[in-house]
């Protein structure tokens, strides 16, 4: 259904939009307090288009706000990758890496789309995301090839994140609308071995995937996320803001 | 905000006489002057002052209106706020910039602001409890900014006049965005009303205490003004804010904390109520409800973050020596 592959994208891109949001005045540096925002709007942004599409789809009234806002946890569908938290920023700008290298084809797939809102998201976010590929890769190399210190942080990055990375090309909901994940594997896994490389990073073996977030099995994480994100949401219910 | 900016300020100098009247000169003639133009010392030093406190104001106001970044109530709400606090960033940065023309580097700055050795606006030592304190903080203290900036629009020094002028568009658009939402709060629930009226009650003192002391217990503004990095008296500002909020709030049906408001006929302008100075100088002397929590929360970021910036120097350093060697 169209429905639920547009949930789950949009889902994705405001859970980890709002995860870059944290950062708003607490990042290593001026520039990154700017960079950090830019990258956490952009995907707040395509959340937001991706969410009033879901609803008009589904036609039961509901806005891009009940989506957000009125779904709990085992309601949200977005990937385990997403969700984990900001971490150091190591963690941050790995995780940004490992999503916009797999969103960057996806987008580019999507151009062609019969579905028009699905077009012209794509049409967006793939320069969006080619600045995220960017912006986060650079990082990971200066990180991965800094000092010792930054290079032991990265690696124990990889080492926690990359478990995560398998769910990224599940096709879940599926839809004839929107590119196949599975199909975007080659690309991501050119883009990531390219950025490693440069970053004297090993791309580790993973026996166990960790998947469920289509499912609505998350971590611990998105619950305290939701809880803060939702709570002035619903102390007030159908106040308009 | 920005007239704190002179609290403590110096701007005594040792120059010969025919020096600073050459220099007086070209400030009256409307002359701006430029980062290698000669210029008095304490020209230089109440500029540096006032420039870095105004840079500090930017970052240290991103935190009370980050706090509410993750619990904006709708998804556009919490678009436009990520957007506005991080505009406040790139005031900072632009500032800082301005601030390094006059040979003081970000660096020094930063240390300066961690340390408790510079000051920034009181305002931002006041915690934002509700989120009618994110449409307080956009009308009135994006509007009290811009009454005070508006007129350094046309500083005698260029760069920080040009940075103003991009601020100040900024600025406007912040205070309009401030004011809808606390219009939609006024349309809104009984409880969003209250939230709003709530808001107000405590931001009002502490706004109109962002303009400074009272022109006759303001130490340095002489020389300042003489010098045309103030053009306006703190008083003037205040009482222009003062008259052009008024009709806003009425419109909003909210009233002031203040009993003693009342419509001046023969000045043309509202009165107000005695403003708590000792309030406004505990705060800047660093003792505001929220000042150990801001700057524990920036000297954080900046001690967290201290092992990504020696890796982006190492980095930098390695591939200057791989080309180097590659030569
Ligand atoms: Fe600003
Ligand atoms: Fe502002």
């Amino acid at each position: 259904m169209l429905y639920d592959a547009v949930l789950e994208l949009a889902d994705d891109h405001l859970v980890l939009g709002h995860r870059l949001s944290e950062w708003c005045g607490h990042a290593p540096m001026l520039e990154e307090d700017l960079a950090l925002p830019n990258m956490a709007l952009d995907l707040i942004g395509t959340a937001r288009t991706l969410y009033d599409h879901a609803a008009r789809l589904e036609g039961q009234g509901r806005d891009e706000d009940a989506l957000a806002y009125l779904r709990g946890e085992r309601e949200y569908r977005n990937l385990l990758l997403c969700e984990r938290p900001n971490g150091d920023f190591a963690h941050t700008m790995l995780r940004q890496l490992y999503f916009a290298a797999f969103m960057a084809p996806y987008w580019q797939a999507a151009l062609g789309s019969e579905d028009e809102v699905i077009a012209g998201v794509a049409g967006k976010a793939v320069k969006e995301m080619a600045y995220h590929i960017r912006h986060a890769g650079e990082w990971v190399i200066r990180m991965g090839d800094g000092t010792d210190e930054s290079a032991a942080r990265m690696r124990a990055a990889v080492a926690d994140l990359h478990i995560y990375t398998g769910e990224l090309f599940e096709d879940g909901a599926g839809d004839a609308a929107l590119p196949s994940r599975a199909e975007i594997r080659p690309a991501w896994d050119a883009t990531i071995a390219g950025i490693f490389a440069e970053a004297l990073l090993d791309v580790p073996e993973v026996p166990f995937p960790q998947t469920g977030g289509r499912e609505g099995r998350h971590g611990e994480a998105l619950g305290h996320m939701l809880a803060e994100m939702q709570a002035l949401h619903r102390a007030h219910p159908g106040a308009v803001w | 905000m920005y007239s704190q900016g002179l609290i403590g300020a110096d701007g005594r100098t040792e120059e010969t006489q025919d020096f600073l009247d050459r220099f007086q000169r070209r400030i009256d003639a409307e002359e701006k002057i430029e980062p290698m133009d000669a210029m008095p010392a304490g020209y230089r030093k109440t500029l540096v002052r006032q420039i870095g406190q105004h840079a500090h104001s930017e970052i240290v106001g991103m935190l009370p209106e980050g706090n509410w970044i993750t619990r904006a109530p709708s998804l556009r709400r919490k678009a436009a706020l990520l957007a506005k606090v991080q505009d406040e960033g790139g005031h900072g940065l632009y500032l800082y910039a301005a601030a390094e023309t006059l040979g003081v580097s970000r660096e020094e700055m930063t240390e300066e602001l961690h340390c408790g050795k510079a000051k920034y606006s009181s305002i931002f030592n006041y915690p934002t409890l509700s989120w009618a304190d994110i449409g307080i903080i956009g009308w009135l203290v994006d509007g009290a900014a811009i009454m005070n900036q508006i007129p350094l629009c046309r500083c005698s020094y260029g760069p920080y006049a040009r940075a103003m002028i991009r601020v100040c568009k900024e600025e406007s658009f912040h205070q309009r965005q401030g004011y809808e939402i606390c219009m939609a709060l006024a349309k809104g629930t009984p409880a969003q009303r209250e939230m709003l009226q709530d808001a107000l009650n405590r931001w009002w003192w502490p706004v109109l205490m962002m303009f400074g002391p009272h022109d006759a217990d303001s130490l340095h503004s002489d020389q300042s003004m003489a010098w045309k990095i103030k053009r306006f008296s703190n008083d003037e500002l205040r009482q222009k804010f003062i008259d052009a909020t008024v009709p806003q709030a009425e419109y909003l049906g909210l009233t002031f904390p203040d009993p003693e408001m009342r419509w001046n006929e023969e000045k043309g302008g509202w009165d107000h109520g005695p403003i708590d100075w000792d309030e406004f100088w505990r705060v800047v002397k660093g003792f505001g409800p929220m000042a150990c929590d801001r700057i524990a929360a920036r000297r954080k970021a900046w001690e967290d973050g201290a092992w990504v910036r020696e890796a982006a120097l190492a980095h930098a350093e390695k591939r200057r020596a791989r080309k180097m060697a590659a030569e």
